[in-house]
């Protein structure tokens, strides 16, 4: 199969402090020489806590931010160094699906103009193609036509996502990134979209990046998965593989601390000590190995590099070499 | 073993007035108790009223248009609705405390973590200002605070999450209440750091046999951390039952709905069973059953004649005429 995406050595930091010429002399290291590919019409998850790197990844495949260095390969083509007017057509084929549904749209547009924006920008559509385009979209996405007409704020936040999901795919995306798209919902609506976004998967060929802290609704949603602590990806495997046989202790700890809905359910947590480090300096050797129990002398002085231990598991720690 | 209440909450409503004549019930009628030493979680979705009822328990809604209407709590034999603000204010972070949501919010962000935690102190004991920096320093160092005396000096904004959340159990816990209500005390945190926590929280509850409310949107951690449970949906309790027997059990559609609808890690699942329809607007109810419109049980009945909260079995209630007794 041939990837969709190539994510290859990219790293992104974002300056945090000035010196007294205003120069800036402290980084946030946010993304650190990262690598994978996308497959077409699979489903990528980035799971990892807050501050590790998965919101920016996303904004770097998709053009919003440009990588320090490292290649991001769309089709067959680097798009990481192209100007915006260059990645404008390109822009079509890549779309976001936002964590907040309300903060990403326009509140004094109406549902229809909203959604027929992407289609006066990337297509030369009359007024009446491009509506009836949209009125089949919201009956796609679970909302009807006589909502067309309405404003965002008469929307509850599960239909205000449905809405978000329409206008991603007025253009007929190949690559969908989706950060966070259910974080902000009430749990009977999680699942409502989920699902929508499952059927839609299906219906258009679409390919998910899916940014999540939530390991039990990647689980649901994923083909591989991206592990990542720190700005770096610490795992990578196909879903069963990483969810049966963690490799890294960080998963390890992460898998562990999710709270089962099931009070008959006994199980051994990892609890990880201290807190995530700053992202300003970053440790010399393995980025976990200050709360990692299995820590070696090794870790604390050598970086791990990423080692596959089984075709498609890979891991970045030195006790697999 | 004989339970000895200590919370009675009874037939309270609570109303928020846009206008002296409109208002929105925003809690109606629920009653529920909570027993010395146990966890009791309140779950239920945005706009259920859960954060209301233990604002209203607590007697925090006067900075809100919110007014209880009627009912009484009852904490440790004393009606909470009738006492003075004066004695309510002895009580609040004395016998009762609470720990928020957002820690970073909830700590005085201009103020140094010591004043903050002896000036709560001092004004429920009578320990001099050196004794309560003591005190502050020791609760510090049980809730897992490795170096409690720079954490003392430090700014709310020099602190994580996680160590913010901790700060906030260690100023509740530090006048040795006997209830705490928890209110989302997690959702904020990474799931590492809320492992961290709700282990703390337990060891608490366990060495000080203080009692809990837990109030969450999290199933999981409900399974995790409750001895009982109680299911709110729209102003009104839907469901009451031991966790074991609500998980195994659910009677009350919703929350056999809402159960389905989370996703269990490894269950291997592609397609979750979901609750069609939204959460109703509280100004515009419908009538009968609050939940018959997303309900696929729902009968003519239902859609006309609201149930009563039917006791089903010892220590279990369901909201819906399904089991009607």
């Amino acid at each position: 199969m041939e990837p969709i995406v190539s994510v290859k050595n990219v790293s992104k930091t974002f300056p945090a402090g000035k010196n007294l010429l205003g120069r800036p002399n402290k980084f946030v290291h946010a993304v650190n020489n990262v690598s994978f590919d996308i497959y077409r019409g699979e489903t990528f998850s980035v799971v990892g806590e807050s501050g590790c790197g998965k919101s920016t990844t996303g904004r770097l495949i998709d053009h919003l931010l440009v990588p320090d260095s490292g290649e991001i390969w769309f089709d067959g083509k680097d798009i990481s160094k192209l100007s915006q007017a260059e990645m404008r057509p390109l822009r079509k084929n890549i779309q976001m699906i936002f964590q907040d549904p309300a903060g990403s749209l326009n509140p004094r547009m109406r549902v229809e103009d909203l959604v027929e924006e992407p289609l006066l920008i990337h297509t030369n559509l009359s007024k009446e193609e491009r509506m009836k385009i949209v009125h089949e979209l919201l009956e796609t996405v679970g909302l009807s036509a006589k909502h067309a007409k309405r404003y965002p704020h008469e929307f509850s936040g599960g239909q205000k996502q449905r809405i978000g999901i329409a206008r991603a795919l007025t253009v007929k995306p190949e690559l969908i990134i989706a950060d966070e798209p259910i974080s902000a919902l009430d749990v009977s609506i999680q699942a409502q979209v989920l699902n929508l976004l499952h059927d839609l998967q299906q219906k258009f060929n679409l390919t998910y990046l899916f940014i999540s802290h939530d390991l039990s609704v990647v689980e649901m949603i994923s083909d591989r998965i991206a592990v990542m602590y720190l700005g770096y990806v610490v795992e990578l495997a196909p879903k069963t593989v990483l969810y049966k046989n963690p490799a890294h202790p960080y998963t390890q700890a992460l898998l562990s601390a999710v709270p089962i809905p099931d009070p008959g359910h006994q199980q051994e947590r990892i609890i990880l000590e201290g807190d995530i480090p700053s992202t300003i300096n970053l440790p010399k050797g393995c980025p976990f190995a200050a709360r990692c129990k299995q820590c070696r002398p090794e870790c604390l002085e050598t970086k791990p590099i990423q080692t596959e231990i089984e075709p498609g598991h890979f891991v970045s720690c030195h006790l697999y070499k | 073993m004989v339970q000895e209440r200590l919370l009675t909450v009874n037939k309270l409503r609570t109303e928020f007035f846009q206008s002296k004549k409109s208002s929105v019930t925003a809690i109606n009628e629920i009653s529920f108790h909570l027993d010395k030493g146990e966890i009791l979680g309140l779950v239920g979705e945005s706009g259920c009223g859960k954060s209301v009822t233990s604002l209203s328990i607590m007697r925090l809604l006067n900075f809100t248009s919110g007014k209880v209407t009627k009912g009484e709590v009852i904490f440790d034999g004393e009606d909470l609705q009738k006492i003075s603000e004066n004695e309510m204010r002895k009580i609040r972070g004395g016998k009762m405390s609470m720990i928020f949501q957002e820690p970073m919010s909830s700590l005085n962000p201009a103020m140094r973590i010591d004043k903050q935690m002896i000036e709560g102190i001092r004004l429920h004991t009578n320990m001099s200002k050196e004794e309560a920096r003591k005190h502050a320093s020791k609760m510090l160092s049980q809730v897992g605070i490795p170096d409690p005396e720079r954490v003392l000096k430090n700014y709310p904004h020099q602190l994580s999450g996680g160590m913010s959340q901790r700060v906030m159990i260690a100023m509740a816990m530090s006048c040795n209440p006997q209830m705490l209500i928890a209110d989302e005390p997690t959702t904020a945190l990474d799931v590492t750091i809320q492992a961290q926590i709700l282990e703390l929280m337990k060891k608490i509850q366990q060495e000080e046999g203080m009692s809990i409310l837990l109030i969450t949107h999290d199933l999981g951690v409900v399974a995790e951390m409750c001895t009982r449970v109680i299911v709110m949906y729209a102003g009104e309790i839907v469901e009451e039952a031991p966790v074991e027997e609500l998980f195994n059990h659910p009677t009350h559609p919703y929350t056999e709905g809402l159960i389905a609808s989370v996703p269990k890690l490894g269950s291997g699942v592609k397609v979750l069973p979901s609750i069609p329809g939204s959460v109703p607007d509280l100004s515009m109810l419908p009538k009968g059953c609050r939940f018959a419109p997303r309900c696929k049980y729902a009968t003519e009945r239902c859609r006309n004649e609201e149930p009563d909260l039917f006791q089903i079995s010892a220590n279990q209630k369901c909201r819906c005429w399904r089991q009607e007794r």
